[in-house]
């Protein structure tokens, strides 16, 4: 019974429960040391429990208390689990939270949605470290949908503007259609193992005895249960996760706050469909076909996230699909079946592309919202401690060594290589051979990055020129704390062939072993990284060099590339995102529309305000038009009615009386 | 003596004049006129009756008198109530004429 476990995300709630009631009336600087001093603290908790798993080397749990429940068929108790895994998690979500809220104090001062947007993003860390630490799928759950509230509640910040409004829709719908897939899988989990305990659905044996039965679908005949559960619970991470085809809502998301961007759409929540696929890893295993389906899908949109980052301007826009195509890449190594490796991914990530996103922030900051790189260049002069900071994000993101990209970005590649090659599956040649390629033009497009902002001449707005300057305090500090974590964030789980014993890959339970190998089959196996680490060296190499010459003194060749053929095709073709965006539109929410008008005019203008509201109306009215005509107001009239009614009830009362008389 | 029947029978005929002069007529002075005329009609009506039926009624000897004496308090309010009314429809309309005077027509 470690509830201490509960202070957790407990203290965050807190947090927005002051803020959110009270943070009008106790002005800013109360509302900024309670919105960052309680995930602080949450973070010592952390720190203390991951100590504690370190020490004792077995996992910490809170029974909690019943919470739902139908007597001998299912008890869902409100229980914690803090692992290996979920420390990690923790760690990473209250660490970089707790310098994302120091950095929003500088980035958000003076806006009058203040105690509002540090209410909003306490909550999130509630839900973020309730989606980690719930140890059953359906407490997850809650923390996912949560954190899908924040994050839409985020994105819409400045809700003045309805594009950013319209953002904040699109994401939580795009997340609504994956959580509705998650979901099936619940209930899937629920009928099939009859509880929804993380333990249950992560032991082997069970695992296997729901495996052999098989789910009859309408079109695809029988599969696998198992496939289908996650192949669901994939669809579910599709959508929180940005992956094709629910990832266009994540470069939308940037509307929000600089911080929320680099807390929310890079850092944690976008990563928690890799945690779950990480948390549920036998589960997932047990599934190889569903498996290439992920490797496939994280690939391609490894790929595809990347070509369309080449054609952006906005530097925001940039970093997003940068994150959607990494997450490509950590999806992919789940998909080869390197969960280690995908989930040290999402450590580096977060270390490197809050830095990244901060960066930017900085930049935005100080150049007075102006988010276009065309209006920037040059900014290395101003600027100089946000160019040193950014450019250890680029260099970490693009895979050079030691920075942290490179560790993480190399053990999912060399996965993709050692199922591709050394094993021999067809498919994952073809997946590791895209991903190896995106490695390249990573490094490329983030090179482009840096140069369009902070290198070459400047093209700022000449109203602008001299008021740039470095923002300082909470800003500068937290960029220089990520800074050393993506700087040596790598160094969490060396490979062996490094020298390294991969700590972060055992502690957290997600390596695989290479107890069963022989001497000479572990040295073939280390000379196999050695060529693969060789290979993604080479392909950031070129990327990097080629970006280089093309934004440094070799214009004439990007201009000659941009003004060919293919190149204006591409270039058109990456500048408007492949038209996704226009493609969807087309197929779902046009036809959508035009059914909804239809049915509109069909039930609402024709049935329900035709016909039964006017309907009744009209034939009340035509009714009354008929007897109006009695009433002429000429009083005469009246009264020769009712002098005829008087006689004709007088005759019949004679006519009663002599009736009676007779008798 | 009249008989009672004659009696009834001069009451039925000024009630009948009445009620033709309440209905045809168009000048309201007229109308109030023949209403008085239907009133005493039946006012003829009831003492003729009280006379009739003096020892056995239940009302006594002198009900028949009595009733009329009431009818003719009410008759008189009623006249004076009529008389200021049509007063001041004059004054706001110009006219007493009941043809013009139809302002509630549907």
């Amino acid at each position: 019974m470690d509830i201490h476990l509960l202070w957790i995300p407990l203290l965050p709630f807190l947090g927005f429960v002051f803020n959110g009631l009270m943070g009008r009336r106790i002005g800013t600087r109360a509302v900024s040391a309670i919105a960052c001093g309680l995930p602080i603290i949450s973070f010592l908790i952390s720190y203390r429990a991951w100590r504690h798993v370190v020490d004792v080397g077995s996992p910490q749990h809170w029974d909690g208390f019943p919470w739902i429940w139908i007597d001998g068929l299912v008890e869902i108790p409100f229980s914690l689990h803090f692992d290996g895994l979920a420390a990690v998690m923790c760690l990473v979500i209250t660490g970089v939270g707790s310098l994302i809220h120091l950095y929003s104090i500088g980035y958000m001062r003076g806006d009058p949605g203040y105690h509002r947007y540090f209410a909003y993003l306490n909550l999130f860390m509630t839900f973020m470290l309730l989606l980690v630490l719930g140890d059953n799928l359906l407490l997850m759950f809650i923390g996912w949908e949560g954190v899908g509230l924040c994050s839409y509640l985020l994105i819409g910040f400045w809700y003045e503007d309805d594009a950013n409004c319209a953002a904040g829709r699109k994401a939580f719908i795009m997340n609504r259609i994956g959580d509705f897939a998650f979901l099936l899988g619940i209930f899937l989990c629920l009928t099939h193992f009859g509880t929804l305990a993380m333990s249950a659905l992560t032991d082997v044996n069970q695992i296997q005895t729901v495996a052999a039965q098989t789910l009859t679908i309408p079109l695809l005949g029988s599969v696998g249960l198992v496939t289908t559960i996650v192949v669901l619970l994939f669809i579910g991470a599709t959508g929180k996760s940005a992956q094709i085809p629910l990832y266009v809502w994540l470069p939308d998301a940037m509307a929000g706050p600089t911080p929320v961007s680099a807390l929310i759409h890079a850092a944690t929540m976008v990563t928690s469909g890799v945690y779950l696929c990480c948390r549920l890893m036998p589960l997932f295993q047990a599934a190889p076909a569903a498996l290439t389906l992920i490797a496939g899908i994280g690939a391609c949109t490894a790929l595809l996230a990347a070509l369309i980052a080449f054609g952006q301007n906005d530097i925001k826009k940039v970093l997003a699909y940068s994150t959607v195509s990494q997450l490509g890449y950590m999806f992919f190594a789940i998909g080869v079946g390197a969960f280690s490796a995908a989930f040290f991914h999402v450590v580096t990530h977060a270390f490197f592309k809050a830095l990244l996103f901060l960066g930017s922030g900085s930049v935005i900051h100080a150049m007075h919202h102006q988010q276009d790189m065309r209006k920037m260049g040059g900014l290395r002069k101003q600027l100089p401690f946000t160019h040193l900071t950014f450019l250890v994000g680029t260099l970490a993101i693009a895979g050079v060594p030691p920075l942290a990209g490179f560790f993480s970005k190399d053990e999912i590649l060399f996965a993709g290589f050692e199922q591709g090659f050394l094993a021999g599956s067809g498919a994952s040649m073809l997946f590791w051979s895209i991903s190896f390629l995106t490695a390249g033009m990573t490094a490329f497009y983030m090179i482009r990055c840096v140069a369009m902002t902070f290198w070459g001449e400047s093209r700022i707005d000449p109203d602008l020129e001299g008021k740039v300057h470095e923002p300082g305090g909470w800003i500068g500090l937290s960029l220089l704390v990520l800074a050393i974590a993506s700087a040596l964030g790598g160094f969490l789980n060396v490979p062996e062939f490094l020298g390294g014993n991969a700590s972060l890959g055992h502690f957290t339970g997600l390596q695989q072993g290479h107890e069963g190998l022989s001497e000479q089959d572990l040295h073939s196996l280390h000379a196999a990284e050695w060529q693969s680490m060789i290979l993604s060296l080479l392909i950031a190499g070129s990327g990097l060099l080629l970006a280089l010459h093309c934004y440094g003194k070799g214009k004439d060749l990007r201009r000659r590339f941009v003004e060919s053929g293919p190149g204006q095709l591409l270039g058109r073709l990456s500048a408007n995102k492949f038209y996704v965006d226009e493609f969807y539109n087309a197929v779902f929410v046009r036809p959508f529309e035009t059914i909804s008008h239809l049915m509109f005019i069909l039930f609402d203008r024709i049935l329900i305000d035709g016909i039964l509201v006017s309907g009744t109306a009209l034939l009340t009215r035509n009714i009354g038009h008929l007897f109006r005509k009695m009433q002429t107001g000429f009083i005469p009239g009246y009264l020769l009615t009712f002098a005829c009614g008087v006689l004709v009830l007088l005759f019949m009362l004679l006519n009663f009386l002599r009736q009676g008389g007779a008798q | 003596m009249f008989s009672l029947a004659t009696l009834l029978y001069l009451s039925a005929l000024l009630f009948s004049i009445g009620t033709y002069g309440v209905l045809a007529r168009r000048n309201i002075l007229v109308v109030l006129m023949s209403l008085e005329l239907m009133l005493n009609a039946v006012n003829i009506a009831i003492v003729s009756f009280g006379r009739a039926h003096a020892l056995t009624a239940f009302s006594g000897e002198h009900g028949g008198q009595i009733f009329t004496l009431m009818v003719l308090a009410v008759a008189a309010a009623e006249a004076a109530i009529g008389l200021s009314l049509l007063l001041v429809i004059w004054r706001r309309w110009k006219s007493i004429d009941l043809r013009q005077l139809c302002r509630l027509n549907g």
